[in-house]
């Protein structure tokens, strides 16, 4: 029996597993995949956003605000990539300028510090190779970019180290409540009993919410692609760019990443399944040609992969951060669509505040997470110190991210840690370079297989049935 | 660390130009190999057909391998490290490599010369941009091939195959052997980019289907990969509307293309040719930066390692020859070389004009021609010119400059007439 | 007579040899060839055609997990099948060399499958 069951292990759920682990309550996080962090959390723009965007009043326009003054400490705190790159919105013509002008206005009642309106020379001083023939920009100095599934992972690690126990594979499928408890009923038939119960299922918490007859908000996922393009195209962006926001989203853009790499997209797609993540080449087409508009210097070819993510769009128009109104031990995060990720930090402190109860902080609670290392951030010296106290680190698995057994076995090993090919890709970029995987793939296999002592052919690329090997040759 | 020669990578390239180092005077040289054992990708290549033209005999990859394993075992003047990563290559004199492994931790070693042999790696996924999920079950031909061949693993029991390149191809029929059934091999070409060899042995003996100016356009599944959508494509490779078939299968294989892995070179320094993804190179196999060579896959994609083998001969030979400071290759009049007329791109990239041996220009054509000659001018000067039966983008081709040619030279030009 | 189009493997040379043969499968003539190499192959390939055939065999107490092989010379292209069949169950024991005879008369062929790999005897089973 737990205090608190939390339902979604993404980085809002995985945030507030965080918040909640500072008191002296029992916490268990199930997810319905394998880690951490991967489902909507794994696929977004990677955007800390101004927050000029919601309408002034909105939950969106307070926690984003809010969320995105907290993240650089956070970050720091986490051992996050974070960057402070502040972003862009382009115009092209006078319909545009007009819409800069709405969303200056707009954020200043929001509380968003520093906007200010570039004139032609400014903007293309702060980014030489967008579009000739934009005329001005809106510059939001607040703005960055982070990695969000670190950013999940780091917050389940610090949790789960602070007792917090994390459960995979727990696909929600009924709850029951007793007048005392809930129990979450899995798939599979485990159970989880729970005092208390924070929804943050994503795409899927409006199903949480009909589990307890909840029916306050309904979700319709809306599917995004993007392009990853290879690191030699690092420097043809330096802040976010924008182009003026449309009714179905804030429109394609043009990002750096934390990690060198450049994404662009999303397009806007309605959809039905709440599992596709399939990719369209129509989709991706449009992603590049809405691109080019932005940076027409953008080359189709220095794209190294393309993937999908699902915006969690909410029939309120607005996030869903309260206790239910048919039970009050069961707490909403419906809705979070974007800037979910920037406001997350906020969204976690404030479902924190409505489940604590009156629980006690503890005495020894660590805000932080051991540091993972990365080798090739090392300097000389660091690295051969490293290699002669921990031989690991001097073999090198993945070529062409330069990454280490030691750092894989890492990855492995911390609390919540990877049971996958894909956890430990995003735990430590192995096989995210641009070879994909290519050769690193059979040894991250063998490294898995070994550590979590499993035959080759269980290891998983990304749990449930995805076994990348189906069996002995003979 | 002092060396004469460090070789980097310890495949087919980098075991010849060491063997020749030391056979041209480098007392110390020493191969940096990645990997756990010496052989490279040859050593999961175990189907036969290398070895015709260097060896005059047909052997499998892991025999023509160990033939060269065997003398470098044997060589005292050959250091060997396995399981060790070079992290960054800094020219100068003498050069700098930084690697790192297990045992020996961080080391600083240097070299009067380098050679530079990694091979090459296959393109993955994300460069075709192939819609539709992301399921496990998606492998580049020559990762399935590591898995099959050396660990023992089946990565699919109905397999799908993209990409008619030979590793493609090989593993056709490697699969087939191993119990799976192998539905059909897609080519988006309207020609094979595999040997001819390999298309009879693999595909036409067991009636596995090559389609040629086909596509996969969508990949079905969740967790593993149910199946592909093909389509036919139009002479601009875009999929006609109306063709499309949806063929059932576990496992989608992309043999669709291989690139050098130039990453340290590139750090380095060196100028890389925009077309063979390579070093630009001399004669002597010696890139833009004096006494670094580049040889094997790793310069030009090679479909056979007979030609790779000889090719880092001359590369390690010549960086010998720059260890020991009698260098014949260091200074001189240079001729460039260019591709016309359907060649796409030509290695060396340039000719010392007194080079004083004959002078081999390696080639590939951008399609197929039957019944044409090839042949090198200077100018109107035809300097090598002969007949081939046929030419395939998929087969490298050379001609053979003599040494008396050179001199006065202003380009050389390989064609097809 | 019957027209029948080979592709030569001799070399990578992959001529494209016609093979005319009368109504007894007797071959009559043979045009396209580029070399000696080409015609014998088109005969052997009308008369008996043959192929190298390679696979792994499981090892035991070896430092790879599997061992490469190839028939010692070409088989009879109708036995590929079942000499793949036939490594299926048979397990090599380290340590073996390049060349070792690892299975005699493979599927009745008479041709025995040689090692083409060499394993080491694995110091920790």
């Amino acid at each position: 029996m737990y205090d608190i069951a939390i339902i979604g292990a993404g980085v809002v759920g995985a945030l507030a597993a965080r918040e909640l682990s500072r008191y002296d309550l029992r916490i268990v996080l199930v997810d319905r995949l394998n880690d951490v962090g991967a489902g909507t959390t794994r696929a977004n723009s990677a955007i800390v956003h101004a927050g000029f965007d919601a309408p002034p009043g909105s939950l969106k326009a307070k926690y984003n605000v809010a969320g995105t003054a907290a993240m650089p400490a956070l970050c720091e705190l986490l051992h996050v990539p974070y960057q402070n790159t502040g972003s862009v919105v382009l115009a092209f013509d006078e319909a545009d300028r007009k819409t800069l002008d709405e969303l200056k206005a707009r954020g200043e009642q929001n509380g968003v510090p520093g906007l200010e309106i570039l004139e032609g020379e400014a903007l293309f001083a702060k980014e030489p190779n967008v579009n000739p023939d934009c005329t001005g920009a809106l510059w939001a100095p607040s703005a960055g970019i982070v990695c969000p599934y670190e950013l999940a992972i780091a917050g389940a690690e610090c949790a789960a180290s602070n007792g917090v126990e994390f459960v995979r594979e727990f696909a929600v499928k009924a709850i029951d409540f007793t007048g005392e408890q809930f129990t979450l009923n899995a798939a599979d038939g485990r159970q989880v009993q729970a005092k208390t119960v924070i929804n943050a299922a994503g795409v899927h918490a409006d199903e949480i919410a009909r589990m307890i007859g909840d029916e306050s908000f309904g979700i319709t996922p809306v599917k995004g692609e993007y392009l990853l393009l290879d690191k030699t195209q690092q420097g043809i962006v330096n802040t976010v760019v924008f182009q003026c926001p449309s009714p179905m989203g804030k429109g394609i853009l043009v990002s750096p990443t934390v990690h060198g790499n450049v994404l662009v997209g999303p397009n806007a797609q309605t959809i039905d399944d709440r599992l596709s993540l399939t990719t369209t080449a129509a989709a991706l087409q449009e992603v590049q040609e809405a691109a080019k508009r932005s940076l027409p210097g953008y080359q189709v070819r220095d794209t190294i992969t393309s993937f999908a993510g699902l915006r969690a769009r909410c029939d309120r128009h607005d996030f869903v951060i309260e206790a239910s109104a048919v039970n009050p031990r069961f707490i909403h995060a419906g809705g979070i669509e974007s800037p979910g990720l920037s406001a997350a930090p906020a969204i976690a402190a404030a479902l924190a505040e409505l489940a604590k109860g009156d629980a006690v902080a503890k005495q020894d609670w660590n805000p932080s997470r051991a540091k993972p290392v990365r080798v090739h951030e090392l300097t000389t010296d660091e690295y051969a110190a490293l290699v002669s106290e921990q031989p690991a680190y001097g073999r090198i698995i993945c070529r062409c991210e330069t990454i280490s057994e030691g750092e894989i076995l890492h990855a492995i090993h911390s609390p919540a840690g990877a049971r996958d090919v894909d956890g430990i890709k995003r735990r430590t970029r192995s096989g995210m370079g641009r070879c994909q995987g290519g050769f690193c793939g059979t040894k991250l296999l063998e490294i898995i297989a070994h550590e979590l002592d499993m035959p080759m052919e269980s290891v998983t690329k990304s749990g449930g049935n995805s076994q990348v090997l189906l069996g002995r040759t003979k | 660390m002092n060396y004469d020669v460090i070789v980097i990578g310890g495949g087919p390239a980098g075991m010849a130009a060491a063997l020749k180092a030391q056979e041209n005077g480098a007392a110390r040289v020493l191969i940096l190999e990645r990997d756990t054992f010496l052989g490279g990708i040859l050593m999961q290549c175990i189907h036969t057909g290398f070895g015709l033209h260097y060896f005059k005999e047909e052997l499998s990859g892991p025999e023509f391998a160990h033939r060269f394993i065997e003398q470098v075992e044997a060589n005292p003047a050959i250091e060997v490290k396995l399981d060790t990563m070079v992290l960054d290559v800094q020219p100068g004199e003498p050069n700098q490599v930084v690697a790192v492994n297990k045992t020996d931790g961080l080391m600083q070693l240097s070299a009067k010369a380098i050679v530079l042999a990694m091979g090459c790696r296959e393109r993955p996924r994300g460069a075709l941009n192939i819609a539709g999920a992301r399921p496990a079950g998606v492998l580049s031909a020559g990762t399935a091939q590591k898995y099959v061949n050396m660990d023992g693993y089946l990565p699919g029991r109905e397999v799908v195959i993209l990409g008619s390149g030979d590793i493609g191809l090989i593993m056709a029929r490697r699969m087939t052997f191993e119990g799976a059934k192998v539905k059909m091999v897609c080519e988006l070409m309207p020609y094979s980019g595999g040997l001819t060899r390999n298309i009879v042995q693999c595909l036409n003996d067991f009636d596995i289907p090559l389609k040629l100016s086909t596509t996969v356009i969508d990949i079905h599944g969740g967790d593993r990969v149910t199946g592909v959508t093909i389509a036919q494509v139009d002479d601009n490779r875009r999929p006609i509307p109306g063709t499309e078939e949806h063929v059932p299968c576990d496992l989608l294989l992309l043999s669709v293309g291989l690139i050098p892995e130039n990453e340290l070179s590139r750090a380095a320094g060196v100028a890389i040719d925009p077309i063979t993804g390579g070093a630009q190179v001399n004669e002597a196999c010696e890139t833009e930066i004096p006494g670094v060579f580049a040889c094997g896959n790793v310069l030009h994609v090679h479909d056979l390692v007979d030609y790779v083998a000889l090719e880092a001969e001359v590369a390690g030979a010549n960086a010998a020859r720059f260890a020991m400071r009698n260098s014949q290759c260091a200074m001189g009049d240079y001729v460039t070389t260019r591709g016309e007329n359907g060649v796409r791109y030509v290695v060396p990239q340039r000719v010392n004009q007194h080079a004083g041996k004959p002078v081999t220009l390696y080639f590939r054509v951008g399609q197929v021609y039957a019944d044409a000659t090839v042949q090198v001018r200077n100018g109107d000067t035809v300097l090598a010119k002969e007949r081939r039966a046929r030419i395939t983008p998929g087969e490298m081709e050379h001609l053979v400059v003599k040494p008396e040619q050179l001199a006065g030279c202003s380009e050389l030009i390989v064609e097809v007439a | 007579m019957n027209e029948l189009n080979i592709v030569c493997t001799a070399c990578p040379m992959g001529c494209s040899i016609t093979a005319t043969v009368d109504e007894h499968e007797t071959l009559v003539s043979v045009a396209g060839h580029r070399c000696r190499r080409g015609e014998a192959y088109a005969r052997a390939e009308i008369a008996n055609p043959a192929r190298s055939f390679h696979s792994t065999l499981r090892v035991a107490g070896g430092d790879l997990p599997m061992v490469s092989v190839k028939t010692a010379a070409p088989v009879p292209k109708s036995t590929l099948m079942a000499c793949a069949e036939a490594t299926r169950d048979i397990t090599a024991n380290a340590p073996i060399a390049v060349g070792d005879v690892l299975l005699r008369d493979i599927a009745g062929t008479g041709v025995d499958l040689v090692a083409t790999t060499r394993v080491l005897p694995c110091s920790f089973s």
